[in-house]
């Protein structure tokens, strides 16, 4: 009784859709609310109101950006019951964890002040508010630091063993679910994308205010802060990068040969392929253009150690996958009572996971044939192209956020900035691709980490709900015409409070507010 | 400083309900005002006081129903998945209107249009209504029971067509649920909101207090007229057990058993505590009606989960297939685990919203809404 393919497909579909359009607004949040922190302190510190204007103006698109994030959320925490109530269960034990922390720990905070954001400048002192504003950036922060140590389990499950009674993973260690060195590295990479996200979002935006000369003292002052944060978010993502988790845990070993196209395994250190055509028929990169030494330095950190190429790797999983059998035999045998399987059962149990890829081919697995072995086998190799090309182009929009903010820091510190309006507009015209590499690197990290929902443990086309296709098409139908709805609401209320500028304030200090007064 | 097994199982039960309380007192007048808003808020600036009223507080409230299914899910990884996969179509309806809420709050003021805001008045409606109805049908599902039985993987197999998932008593529920934050949400409005708002919300008060005791008795007499679901023989509740180790059998009148034993105080308080709400409202002690309005929340799913015990999701199909709270759990080290951060968290959580209800007291007229009407919903 598996789901049939086309549940577990639409199922993947609507997950991933939605996860991808949530993050669409979870960058700016994670990132703006630090840049309102530093808008506000300045407040404080210089008592100048301009900064105070600009911690409420840039918060008015914050709170835009806010509620879409958190219907867009909501969404995502249902699906897990709704969509993976196999997966719920096979895990819950230990990734339920994680979310509940978030909740407790980060959620709460980041919603119950930011209303007093909104809200409270009339009734706190200016200490307290900044501290409120604070609080809802930890809080958000805090929030991307679980929920990335929840998918950075995901990754690579540490912290956990099977429990052949209750037929789940259960919670061994919360120490090491915290310190998987897969989340902490996701967790610093994906928060710096969002800072990065957030500066070139102010950055263009007080750069269209300066070409159209309107506020330039509150455009100025905020251009600044943004190319400072800016660069200093830009030079974290690509210096701690992803890199050093890619050596971790299986899923990362396969992700790291796809982005690279590696399909031998060279000797060490291996060369990096800048450039090439992925050719999966046959199993090589045409048109390589492969700098020698530098791939071995960056995922091994080492001048000694090999990386492993696409097609041991899946020799070594078709091992797995039989070691695999042994161990669902051996399960089999202790459910039925028999404890004497106690000992096979525990020689192969790390190769659970492997086993239970066959369940697709037949669903009593321990009967697979070579031919079903060699296709599970080869599920476990990902198609290259789509993840060589969306890494390269994720590191090629880093490199070019990372020219644009240093250009802007340059010509900021020797005040020659108003003449640099080729700058202006690039930085104009730029405000949406950090989204681009957002996307693009969470495209990379989860596609990546097919047919696998957990990296080695637990099978995708395992973990779905038996749910009918037509509850499916409902639950997809609903949600695209809702986000598309409120996408172009919220977009269209975006643009008008960036057209409005300051002035959105009535505070009677800014362009294009004073004629009706006057009148 | 481990607990032991059964002990830490109780006390997830009594956490999870917790949660479920804390949802209901807090968002609950959220969700309250949502359903109000379009009748009691007749001009634009009546609604801007409404909206108001709830637009400071309103976000962390709902943190208590994200936080409860979190929960549900760390705690009770099975009953999340079976009960969400099961009840999917109805959940989905309910996100769909728990969407209109963040941006129907942020977006309707920030233009001026008419008919903009007019379509998010009905919106916020619709995000307010409906969860409430779900919500109240989830619950009183359980007391029917789903059709699901589970595997030798303990996956959840479903039999039966959508139909099966709703019942009388499921629809019933939902009109209590309904009626529930409704009442709450205009006691809320009866001492936030100045002005003919508030008046308007007393009135409606003073009918929905009897309504609600008046539909929560009608439960009850009808609850005794179903099938329960009842454990036979004897279980290890410290073991570590799955679903599919005991015996069980439906009775009528089943779900009484647990009242019985002296438990009867708990459902009194449920009748009582909505007339004396309309009570304290139409003495105009607003406060005393607010807490009393809690209470009644407190006791009404208090009353569901005690008569429901040790049971959290029963199946039809297969009644030794229901999830008890015994059975349905996580393992020891996770429930311990998630003691000590609920412990850790959770008074720091009502310390700090404690403060933010402190900061932002006093009531909502029309002149703050007058003097601000660029700043606030």
């Amino acid at each position: 009784m598996l789901p049939p393919d086309d549940v577990v497909a639409l199922s993947r579909l609507q997950f991933g859709a939605t996860a991808m359009f949530h993050f669409l607004f979870v960058p700016l949040t994670i990132g703006l609310s630090w840049i309102l922190v530093i808008c506000e302190a300045v407040y404080v510190m210089t008592g100048r109101e301009v900064y105070k204007d600009m911690t409420r103006f840039w918060g008015k698109l914050f709170g835009i950006n806010f509620a879409m994030g958190v219907t867009t959320g909501m969404t995502l925490e249902f699906q897990f019951g709704t969509n993976w109530a196999y997966y719920s269960h096979y895990v819950g034990d230990i990734f339920g964890v994680p979310l509940a922390i978030e909740g407790l720990m980060a959620f709460f905070l980041e919603s119950t002040f930011v209303g007093l954001f909104f809200f409270g400048w009339n009734r706190l002192s200016k200490v307290q508010h900044l501290a409120v504003t604070f609080l809802v950036a930890l809080g958000s922060n805090l929030s991307a630091l679980w929920i990335l140590i929840a998918n950075g389990w995901m990754q690579n499950p540490v912290g956990a063993e099977f429990n052949y009674v209750t037929m789940r993973m259960e919670l061994q260690s919360l120490a090491a679910v915290f310190f998987n060195p897969v989340a902490q590295v996701k967790f610093v990479h994906t928060v710096a994308a969002g800072y990065v996200t957030a500066s070139m979002f102010v950055l263009g935006v007080s750069a269209f205010y300066l070409l159209k000369a309107r506020d330039t003292g509150f455009a100025i002052r905020s251009f600044a802060i943004a190319a400072g944060f800016g660069l200093l978010s830009t030079l974290s993502v690509i210096v701690l990068g992803d890199e050093s988790g890619y050596a971790t845990g299986e899923v990362q070993k396969v992700k790291l040969a796809a982005i690279e196209s590696e399909w031998e395994t060279h000797p060490a250190p291996a060369a990096f392929t800048v450039i090439g055509l992925p050719n999966q028929e046959a199993e090589r990169t045409d048109y390589a253009l492969r700098i020698p030494y530098v791939l071995g330095l960056i995922a091994t950190r080492s001048l000694d150690r090999p990386v492993i190429g696409l097609k041991d790797l899946r020799a070594q999983h078709a091992e797995r996958i039989r070691r695999g059998m042994l161990a669902y035999a051996a399960l089999t045998r202790l459910q039925a009572g028999d404890l004497s399987a106690k000992p096979e059962f525990e020689r192969y149990r790390e190769d659970l996971g492997f086993g239970l890829l066959l369940k697709r081919y037949t669903p009593r697995v321990v009967d697979a044939t070579e031919a079903q072995i060699a296709a599970a086998a080869n599920d476990t190799i990902p198609k290259v192209a789509p993840l060589f090309w969306s890494f390269r182009i994720m590191v090629g929009l880093g490199l070019l956020f990372l020219f644009i903010f240093a250009a802007s820091f340059w010509f900021l510190v020797r005040r020659k900035l108003a003449p640099q309006r080729w700058l202006l507009k690039l930085a104009v015209l730029s405000i949406p691709l950090p989204w681009v590499a957002a996307e693009l690197g969470w495209f990379v990290a989860e596609y990546g980490r097919q047919p696998w929902t957990i990296s080695g443990i637990l099978p995708t086309h395992l973990s779905a709900s038996t749910a009918s296709t037509g509850q499916l098409y409902f639950s997809l139908g609903g949600l695209v015409a809702m986000y598309l709805l409120l996408f172009v609401v919220e977009m269209y209320l975006m643009l008008k409070y960036i057209r409005l500028g300051p002035a959105s304030l009535h505070t009677g200090r800014y362009d294009g507010e004073t004629a009706p007064a006057a009148a | 400083m481990m607990l032991d097994y059964e002990t830490l199982k109780l006390i997830w039960w009594a956490l999870v309900v917790f949660l479920l309380v804390g949802f209901t007192v807090t968002d609950g007048f959220d969700l309250g005002v949502g359903t109000l808003l379009p009748w009691l808020g007749r001009t634009d600036e009546e609604r801007r006081v409404m909206l108001n009223v709830v637009g400071p507080t309103w976000e962390g409230n709902q943190v208590w129903l994200v936080t409860a299914a979190a929960a549900l899910f760390a705690a009770w990884p099975l009953v999340y998945g079976a009960a969400f996969s099961l009840l999917y179509p109805v959940l989905m309806i309910a996100l769909f209107g728990l969407f209109l809420r963040p941006v129907g709050f942020d977006y309707r003021s920030k233009l001026a249009d008419p008919r903009w805001r007019s379509a998010w008045d009905w919106g916020l409606f619709l995000g307010g209504t409906i969860p409430a109805l779900v919500f109240g049908l989830a619950i009183g599902t359980l007391f029917t029971g789903l059709p699901f039985r589970f595997d030798n993987t303990l996956r959840v197999i479903r039999e039966g067509g959508p139909g099966e998932l709703l019942s009388g008593f499921g629809f019933f529920s939902a009109l209590l649920a309904l009626s529930l934050f409704t009442l709450h949400g205009a006691a809320r409005l009866s001492g936030k909101a100045g002005g003919t708002v508030g008046e308007r919300a007393r009135q409606v008060v003073l009918w929905l207090g009897p309504v609600t005791t008046l539909l929560f008795a009608l439960g009850g007499l009808w609850l005794a007229r179903l099938d329960g679901w009842r454990i036979v023989g004897e279980i290890d509740t410290g073991a570590v057990l799955t679903p599919l180790m005991k015996d069980v059998v439906r009775a009528p009148g089943a779900w009484l058993d647990n009242f019985r034993r002296g438990l009867w105080p708990i459902p009194l308080v449920g009748l009582l505590a909505p007339l004396l709400t309309a009570l304290a409202i139409w003495r105009r002690w607003p406060l005393l009606g607010f807490w009393l309005s809690s209470l009644t929340g407190a006791a009404i799913i208090g009353s569901a989960a005690i008569a429901l015990f040790p049971f959290v999701l029963p199946s039809t199909l297969d009644p030794a297939s229901s999830l008890t709270l015994w059975d349905a759990v996580s393992s020891q080290r996770t429930l311990g685990t998630m003691l000590l951060v609920v412990g850790l968290f959770m008074p720091l959580i009502l310390a700090y919203t404690g403060w933010v209800y402190r900061v932002m007291r006093g009531p909502v007229t029309v002149e703050h809404i007058r003097r601000d009407a660029h700043g606030m919903y």
